[in-house]
């Protein structure tokens, strides 16, 4: 019974057979690639999502701060009518801490008692003041921000069950803080001077405005710079040049500027702008003719693109009428590239606002308290402004530089959505 | 009269230009009937007029602003005491920063005395004649150039054609601009190395294998001349660049294939924005997601596993990069993949093939060349990618090959020695722009290739 079996396994096979054989092998393959794709899109999207999480989980809390509520008495015989400017605010806050614990004593507790409260506690007072001169002489219950290391407390950034001198906040600062807090001194308030101050050495008083405005000159310059050039070359090429090797190397040059690492931009801003041309360091004009540099071959390569989608039928039509060539580019085509040009344009700004490493060639990464005011006057920009917090020892600029990245985050997605939303809306197909 | 206030009176100048010039072709053309008569249509007169008014005028002003500090420096130097004059270059420079931190009434190092007062005002005096000078004849320009024209206009004068004609070179003018940062870049990055090659020889720089830019304030210092050996360097950059591609091309390249050829609409519609999003985050962000999550992460399982690992580890750097440069990777081959004839797929099914064997035997091999040079491109941007690295990596120039060990790279190095240092004579800064060159030459050839291989590929299936 078993010998025609054996003797047929022995016969050589049909091609059918083996296939068949290996089909179970080759679809168990297939699963695997298909597994692999899709597990290569999973994780990157992991990254991006660990990514976003990982900033909001950082940053979050920064938009928050602490302040606590002290009864300042404006002592008259510390504010005398001719020096209230230069009076001594600070010794002002430090009277009213010793008031609220009268039991501390010893100059190191002292000191430490009075480094609950930030320095601008004497500043803020100061301008309550010259205010209103009247307050001489008052008790008021004012509220101050308080230290960063109390902030960070508060926001239990701060791990109490750590040895004492392993973190920055003693013991006997706890309990004082805990009593404040029994008080009901303690609030946390929505982070205005994060979007209304510039930089500064202290986490609670620097802010992201100076920063911001900064940005904001820059990418004036490059926008009013980049997107008029970018759009002419991109006609020129597109419209007007005839194709011989001059062209061609310029089309070659813009490609290949397109893929020079950013950094070497800030070198040649460096060298010209500065060295030779003698332009001011850290200024948003020079800031932005980098930029313009720099996102100049992507305006081009978008606006090109446009004008190529534009049907030649348009541009016959057009000079079938009489227009001139001139005309035809300016009355027609153009108008019908314009959503595109503008698109790409949207997305070079994009670009611009997010780079860094040119700007800090060119000596935007000063440390400027003043917030700009205009095109030369010395400024940062946001993501420098991130690149000089990022590795400040305080941990409370952590969570700032987390909270400014989310503010530029901001920006640019709103910037890319926008430039979708408007190749939705004008996108043509002919 | 501020260069601003300027500005905008040109501007203004300009458009009155404009109205002129349009009124004048209407009148010269008499009634409203006759106004076919005219060679052009009237705007253009107008717009001729404005072209005349401005374009002189602007041209003036540019070239003023650009060589105006120049000069007067040089007027002022020249009126200083033989005494100062004779100074050596270096000591000179320092003067005359001097003088101008006087003239922009910045604090000046050191007391000042009465000749620097006097070349201070001296300065002053010479820039507010300059600015005087500047508005009065750039104006003057600008009027001029409004009278010469209206005079001109008539009914045969060919004003659309030279407003054209004037467009026209404006257009060719903006489309050279990108040749001229090239020149930009290769003649300002090449004349400081230059420079830098004649202290420290060429071969020192290229061969060597020790990079300690640390030069020696006075001449009997320890370690007093800096080692400028390019080679540590280099390979720091490229073992960062090489982990990300390990990251980065497989991830891509996977991506790709799955987004092109298994995907459904839907999901692809919903992937690929996503994906982008990657790219788009500024690269200032991913160096702090690799300083201050990634790094400690690694450092402390390692911990954990038992060894140890800096925690400024080319790993780190190297993992974020190849995190940013996905996207790159799998945008490009998605093109690429794409481009391949629908007819060779078709073939291979219906030869049998599963989808996987017809993307590893057919597509694959046929989108090799576009793939190719996806990576090179990739590769480019990781080598020239600063942020993370300055921010992630290390300064100590090691040459190994080991992940966990800190590496630096080329643009750690020219960011560091170019960031808050003002002289510009020593080899330090010189150095910068040095690697600044080779940076620059191999982004350049790997660029030339990817494109050129990208190009090719493209021509072939088209």
């Amino acid at each position: 019974m078993n010998k025609p079996n054996a003797s047929a396994a022995k016969m050589p096979q049909s091609t059918i057979e083996i296939v068949n054989k290996s089909l179970g092998k080759r679809y168990r393959s297939e699963r695997r690639f298909r597994l692999y794709g899709l597990v290569a899109i999973i994780l990157s999207l992991a990254f991006l999502t660990i990514l976003f999480t990982d900033i909001i989980r950082k940053g979050y809390s920064a938009f928050w701060q602490t302040y606590v509520e002290i009864d300042v008495f404006f002592d008259p015989t510390i504010l005398r009518e001719e020096s209230l400017a230069s009076a001594d605010y600070q010794g002002l806050v430090k009277q009213t801490m010793r008031n609220l614990f009268p039991e501390v004593s010893g100059r190191r507790d002292k000191r430490a008692l009075y480094s609950l409260i930030s320095s601008g506690a004497a500043f803020q007072l100061q301008k309550k003041v010259l205010e209103d001169p009247n307050l001489i002489g008052q008790t008021v219950s004012v509220s101050v921000p308080v230290d960063d290391d109390v902030d960070m407390l508060m926001k239990g950034r701060i791990d109490r069950t750590l040895p004492e001198d392993e973190r920055r906040i003693k013991d006997n600062q706890i309990a004082w803080i805990d009593q404040l807090n029994k008080e009901g001194r303690i609030t946390k308030r929505f982070n205005t001077t994060f979007f209304t101050a510039g930089d500064s050495r202290e986490p609670e008083l620097s802010g992201i405005r100076g920063a911001a405005l900064g940005s904001f000159f820059t990418l004036i310059v490059t926008l009013l710079l980049s997107f008029p050039i970018g759009v002419a070359a991109a006609v020129y090429l597109e419209e007007f040049a005839p194709k011989n090797r001059w062209t061609d190397l310029i089309e070659v040059n813009i490609n290949n500027l397109a893929a020079v690492p950013s950094i070497v931009f800030g070198l040649l801003g460096l060298a010209v702008f500065l060295n030779f041309f003698g332009l001011p360091r850290s200024a948003p004009l020079v800031g932005g003719l980098v930029l313009t540099l720099m996102t100049l071959p992507t305006i081009i390569i978008a606006s090109r693109a446009s004008l190529k989608s534009v049907p030649p039928s348009i541009r016959e039509a057009a000079l079938g009428v009489g227009a001139s060539k001139m005309q035809m580019v300016w009355h027609h085509v153009l108008p019908l590239a314009m959503p595109g040009m503008l698109t790409g344009t949207i997305i070079g700004m994009a670009q611009a606002l997010g780079e860094t490493a040119p700007l800090l060639m060119i000596g935007m990464v000063a440390f400027i308290v003043d917030i700009p005011a205009g095109f030369t006057d010395p400024a940062t920009v946001l993501p420098v402004q991130i690149f000089l917090w990022y590795d400040l020892p305080e941990a409370a600029y952590v969570e700032r530089t987390s909270a400014a990245i989310m503010v530029l985050l901001g920006f640019l997605i709103t910037m890319n959505a926008a430039a979708i939303v408007m190749r939705k809306k004008f996108e043509r197909r002919w | 009269m501020s260069p601003t206030t300027l500005l905008i009176i040109l501007l203004a100048l300009s458009s009155l230009g404009y109205y002129i010039g349009r009124r004048r072709a209407f009148a010269v053309a008499g009634d409203a009937a006759s106004v076919k008569t005219l060679h052009s249509r009237p705007t253009y007169y107008g717009a001729l007029t404005a072209l005349w008014c401005g374009i002189p005028a602007l041209l003036l002003f540019g070239f003023w602003l650009a060589f105006e500090s120049n000069i007067i420096t040089t007027l002022v130097v020249a009126d200083l005491p033989e005494k100062i004059r004779s100074l050596p270059e270096a000591r000179l420079n320092l003067v005359v920063n001097d003088i101008k931190n006087l003239v922009s009434g910045n604090i000046v190092s050191g007391e000042i005395d009465p000749v620097m007062q006097a070349a201070a005002d001296h300065y002053r005096n010479l820039q507010n004649i300059s600015k005087a000078a500047l508005a009065v004849v750039a104006i003057c320009f600008a009027i001029l150039g409004i009278i010469i024209v209206r005079a001109k206009i008539s009914k045969s004068l060919r004003a659309r054609n030279a407003v054209e004609q004037v467009i026209k070179y404006i257009l060719i003018t903006c489309s050279t601009i990108a040749i001229f940062t090239t020149i930009g870049i290769v003649l300002s990055v090449l004349y400081e190395s230059i420079l830098f090659f004649r202290i420290i020889p060429i071969t020192d720089f290229l061969f060597g294998v020790e990079w300690s830019p640390q030069m020696a304030i006075r001449a009997d210092q320890v370690g007093s001349s800096g080692a400028f050996g390019a080679i540590p360097v280099f390979a720091g950059t490229m073992l960062i660049s090489g982990i990300a591609m390990c990251v980065a091309v497989p991830i891509g390249l996977m991506s790709a294939i799955y987004l092109s050829e298994y995907a459904n609409r839907k999901f692809r519609a919903a992937a690929k924005p996503l994906l982008e999003i990657l790219a788009g985050v500024p690269t200032v962000v991913y160096g702090f997601f690799a300083a201050l999550t990634v790094a400690p992460f690694i450092r402390d399982n390692a911990a954990h596993l038992g060894f140890s690992v800096s925690s400024e580890s080319a790993l780190a750097a190297g993992a974020v990069m190849g995190i940013m440069i996905i996207p790159f990777v799998s945008s490009l081959s998605d093109d690429v993949i794409n481009a391949v004839p629908q007819t060779l797929r078709d073939g291979a099914y219906a030869l049998g093939a599963t989808q996987s064997e017809t993307v590893k035997k057919v597509i694959l091999p046929a989108a090799l060349p576009g793939i190719v040079g996806g990576v090179l491109l990739a590769a480019s941007r990781a080598i020239g990618e600063t942020m993370i690295v300055v921010m992630a990596a290390g300064l100590s120039a090691n040459l190994t090959l080991n992940p966990f060990e800190t590496v630096t790279t080329v643009t750690v190095q020219i960011v560091t020695l170019l960031v808050g240092d003002q002289e510009f004579d020593s080899p330090k800064t010189l150095a910068a722009f040095a690697l600044g060159l080779l940076l620059f030459l191999s982004t350049l050839v790997l660029n030339i290739i990817a494109l050129h291989v990208v190009r090719k590929y493209r021509e072939q299936y088209e």
